[in-house]
């Protein structure tokens, strides 16, 4: 139960984060992107806001041995650096300039403008499944 | 100080990024795992077999539209300007939902908390999906569709 107050809080906040920072509007996403329009820089200050709290976080973790509401850390290995992960990497891209989403967005956004939300969300899960499938 | 950018808005940008740092925070230090949203979702609904409790995702992801209701009720609306056609929509989620399964995270897991690590791997990963989004979008500029 604790943990899942704790993961609901959290994600609560990221969404909260999102729409807050204007990272829940794809057309400025989009325009983060855009480096031969009206270049909107607004990302890259999100995402130096976003680092500050993990880096702090990272320097904590590595003095805990369990975090504070689970029994053991479950954290993926940093090294693994391969074709799957370049190739992966180069797919999402694509469809992250395409749309200006980005699955963390697309979801806070079923709240606020459900339609394309929707239509979003729904072709990002049948991704994730064509991915299951063929692999 | 940025008068060349009219349109950004850093001051949210950073308010907003912090918020979402502290909840990768919360994340790491409370539950030690990732905030990763492609992770997390593909493991709410079942398509991911591995991950975290299914409990936890479900919880993680529903806290996502949760917490935008919330910012859009305080601050009377948020803009959301999706593309007019759904035809970008449906692509940009396949490729997206694709690719963050075959490259194990997205903006969120190899971007916020990857790069905050150091880990290579997630700083190769962001780069590459940086790059492509930019490629991307100059196509689409070049090619009339923006």
């Amino acid at each position: 139960m604790k943990q899942l107050l704790v993961a609901l809080l959290a994600g609560t906040l990221f969404g909260a984060g999102l729409a807050f920072s204007g990272m829940a509007d794809p057309a400025r996403v989009q325009g983060f992107l855009d480096l031969f329009g009206q270049w909107d820089p607004t990302l890259a200050f999100v995402m130096g806001g976003a680092m500050i709290p993990m880096a702090l976080a990272w320097i904590v973790q590595r003095r805990l041995d369990k975090p504070f509401a689970d029994a053991h850390f479950s954290l993926p290995g940093t090294s693994l650096i391969d074709r799957n992960l370049a190739i992966g990497a180069v797919l999402f891209g694509a469809g992250w300039g395409i749309s200006g989403l980005c699955p963390g967005p697309g979801l806070a956004d079923l709240a606020i403008n459900p339609l394309p939300a929707l239509a979003f969300v729904i072709a990002l899960f049948a991704g994730m499944i064509a991915h299951r499938v063929t692999s | 100080m940025l008068a060349a950018f009219p349109h950004a808005i850093p001051l949210e940008g950073l308010i907003g990024g912090l918020m979402i740092g502290v909840a990768a925070a919360l994340m790491l230090l409370g539950l030690g795992r990732i905030a990763g949203v492609s992770g997390l979702a593909a493991r709410a609904t079942g398509i991911a077999d591995s991950g975290a409790p299914r409990g936890i995702a479900v919880a993680f992801v529903v806290g996502l539209p949760l917490g935008a209701l919330i910012i859009s009720a305080i601050t009377g609306g948020i803009e959301t300007r999706f593309p007019p056609s759904i035809i970008p929509l449906i692509i940009g989620g396949l490729l997206v939902g694709y690719g963050t399964r075959l490259g194990s995270g997205c903006t969120s897991g190899h971007g916020v908390c990857g790069m905050s690590r150091l880990s290579p791997r997630s700083l190769i990963a962001t780069a590459i999906f940086m790059a492509s989004g930019f490629v991307t979008v100059a196509l689409m500029r070049a090619g009339g569709v923006l």
